[in-house]
């Protein structure tokens, strides 16, 4: 499994430990990060989904070495069994990476890269879209491709405004429920996945369960209240963990008495998609947007 | 409630002709599961007169025709969504502290419970199997989530049941209660790693652990009826044995009954039983447990009691707290496992200081 090669590394980076433990006084300028922008990366390593997919839409995929198990989109990301859920430092380390890009520090895993000597760039979930834009400029100016990076953020500008002028006023605001799972874990118009909704114009009727942000804006629904609430949209981002449809959707008990699913308002989106923060948000909008002016005021008017 | 038997009082209680179910706990106990089952029609987050509810059961009975004013949506929600799940809790509460009362009875532990052999673990790698391999989720006659459970758990006792019994001698309650604890630490050995194989079904494995009767429709109903009904019948038909098996082996013995084989069958019903409960919603805990203990406390030792009122109070049980775990935070659902333990625990130091007292 492991080569001479990959080992080296491994052993360079416990001798650097034994340095940093032991004289951090006198090499106290060394042991500075070195700054992002003095060399241009050439091995990049991302452990975050959404970071790949920024990476490639920059142009920078060709500096890209490895990838985390799931980040399998754009398709040409080179995916190997690296995890982003139970980083492993050392191989992480064995890719002699010159970035590592990661979502979460879990178990200290961006100390323990720095201490072998690795830049990191931590880039937490997005909160809101600016967020994300900030993110993709970020990644720009680490991989030297800065003015691609401000392009691409343009233009996901230009069409999120696009799209959002293209919504019809309505009278009363469309209501939607947005599904994680089919236990009916949802999400609050809290979460970046919710404002993205809000942009459309759409009420979430998952707000009222989780008001002051107790479950982190996931909240569980109770399926009654689902079905007395009777939201214009569904949007089923579950298709792939939990293989739902419309389909099944209209199977389960009761459902069959939803005005979104009598009016074939049911929308199957790819799990990923709505999960991740990177440039395909604006293709997430588009769909959203699409469902949205498809609803008739009939249709809304079942509610 | 003053006829509590306790340690040499409870020899004598535990002999065959010592207590009847009394008519009147019988009665106190199907009161208590009716009237769960009454307010768990009536309360849930979305607010239906009584009165209503009341007149739409009726209508759904045959040859009765009533309106009961309700909207189509309300009507879903009544009959579709609460009254399956109301029976589902009564039915899953009952199966776990009838199971745990005939664990306790056969392996004479206060500690035991339905999940003492490794149910718990075996249903857990079964699910997560499922669950991550994803096969036909959703669709289909067949869910494979419960399927797979229900599977698991059953293998899981077997392989504790012959593991701590050697070559047909009668291994004693302690090996066979350490052979459930091995299995069980083996199995959620490899469901833990499984699991942390496959972290995007990470929230999906969690939230069956948790253990929910929120998804249920009559599907899941249909599926444990027939265990539920075996269950019952077995171990209320073995009360009596498990009286004089609480005296000792030998005692048993000496009165022409065969340990062994009692507690085969006992334990085999129990386990069927709550397999199934554990199969179709996941790993409800302390009701197994404690349940039992509580009607102990309330009735006295003897199984002719405990058996029976472990069951309509374990179901009254259940589907109490799973009010509480749809109406607390409305709309939003708790984990129902969360709630059992959270009102159960208080309950029982409560009965538990008081009959210290008295």
């Amino acid at each position: 499994m492991f080569s001479a090669r990959k080992l080296v590394p491994v052993i360079l980076a416990i001798a650097l430990l034994g340095t940093a433990c032991g004289d951090d006084d006198d090499d106290a300028p060394q042991a500075a990060p070195p700054a992002p922008t003095s060399v241009v990366p050439q091995r990049i390593v991302s452990l975050s989904p959404s970071a790949t997919e920024m990476l490639f839409a920059i142009g920078a995929g060709d500096q890209v070495l490895a990838v985390d198990a799931f980040s399998y989109f754009p398709p040409e990301a080179p995916v190997t069994e690296l995890s982003g859920f139970e980083p492993n430092v050392e191989a992480i380390i064995g890719y002699e990476p010159d970035l590592v890009v990661l979502s979460d520090d879990i178990g200290d895993v961006v100390s323990g890269l720095e201490a072998a000597g690795i830049t990191t760039l931590l880039l937490n979930a997005s909160v809101t879209i600016p967020d994300t834009y900030a993110q993709i400029e970020q990644l720009g100016v680490a991989t030297g491709h800065g003015p691609e990076a401000t392009e691409l953020v343009g233009q996901m500008r230009t069409k999120i405004d696009a799209l959002i002028a293209s919504i019809p006023e309505r009278a009363t605001p469309l209501t939607y429920y947005h599904e994680l799972d089919d236990l009916l874990y949802s999400v609050t118009s809290t979460t970046f996945i919710g404002e993205l909704y809000a942009l459309a114009g759409l009420t979430n009727v998952a707000d009222a369960a989780d008001p002051d942000g107790a479950a982190g804006g996931y909240p569980q629904l109770s399926a009654e209240y689902l079905i007395d609430a009777d939201p214009d949209l569904i949007f089923l981002a579950d298709t792939v963990c939990c293989d739902q449809s419309a389909a099944s959707l209209a199977e389960r008990p009761g459902f069959d008495q939803l005005s979104a699913v009598k009016a074939g308002n049911v929308i199957e989106l790819n799990d990923d998609v709505a999960s991740r923060w990177g440039p395909r948000i604006v293709d997430f909008l588009e769909t959203v947007v699409a469902a949205t002016n498809a609803v008739t005021a009939a249709d809304a008017g079942t509610g | 409630m003053g006829a509590i038997a306790v340690d040499e009082q409870g020899l004598r209680v535990a002999l065959p002709q010592g207590t009847r179910l009394e008519t009147g706990w019988l009665v106190g106990g199907i009161a208590a599961a009716l009237g769960a089952v009454v307010l768990g029609l009536w309360l849930g987050p979305v607010s239906i007169a009584p009165g209503r509810v009341f007149l739409e059961l009726l209508d759904r009975l045959p040859a009765v025709n009533v309106d009961s004013g309700l909207s189509v949506s309300d009507r879903a929600i009544v009959w579709d969504v609460r009254a399956p799940r109301v029976i589902l809790g009564l039915l899953v509460g009952g199966l776990l502290a009838g199971s745990g009362a005939a664990y306790q009875g056969v392996f004479r532990n206060p500690l035991a419970d339905p999940y003492l052999l490794g149910i718990a673990a075996g249903a857990g790698l079964g699910a997560t199997l499922a669950i991550v391999s994803g096969v036909g989720d959703g669709i289909g006659v067949i869910d494979p989530v419960p399927l797979a459970a229900f599977v698991g758990a059953l293998v899981a006792v077997a392989a504790a049941g012959m593991l701590g019994t050697q070559r047909g001698r009668a291994g004693s309650a302690s090996t066979l209660i350490l052979a459930g604890v091995a299995v069980a630490s083996f199995l959620t050995a490899v469901q833990t790693y499984v699991q942390q194989r496959n972290a995007e079904s990470l929230r999906q494995v969690y939230s069956w652990l948790l253990g929910r009767l929120s998804t249920s429709g009559w599907g899941e109903v249909a599926l444990l009826a027939p265990y539920a009904l075996g269950c019952v019948v077995v171990l209320t038909m073995s009360v009596g044995a498990l009286d004089v098996l609480a005296v000792g082996d030998d005692e048993a013995a000496s009165l022409g009954l065969r340990p062994r084989r009692i507690r085969l069958v006992v334990l085999g019903a129990a386990s069927l039983g709550a397999a199934a409960a554990v199969a179709v919603s996941g790993l409800i805990g302390f009701v197994g447990l404690i349940v039992p203990h509580v009607v102990r406390r309330l009735t006295g030792v003897s199984h002719r009691r405990v058996i029976p009122l472990s069951f309509l109070l374990g179901g009254a049980f259940l589907v109490l707290t799973d009010i509480v775990a749809r109406t607390v935070q409305s709309p939003a659902e708790l984990p129902i496992g969360v709630i059992t333990a959270f009102i159960g625990a208080p309950f029982f130091l409560l009965i538990l200081r008081r009959e210290s007292v008295a």
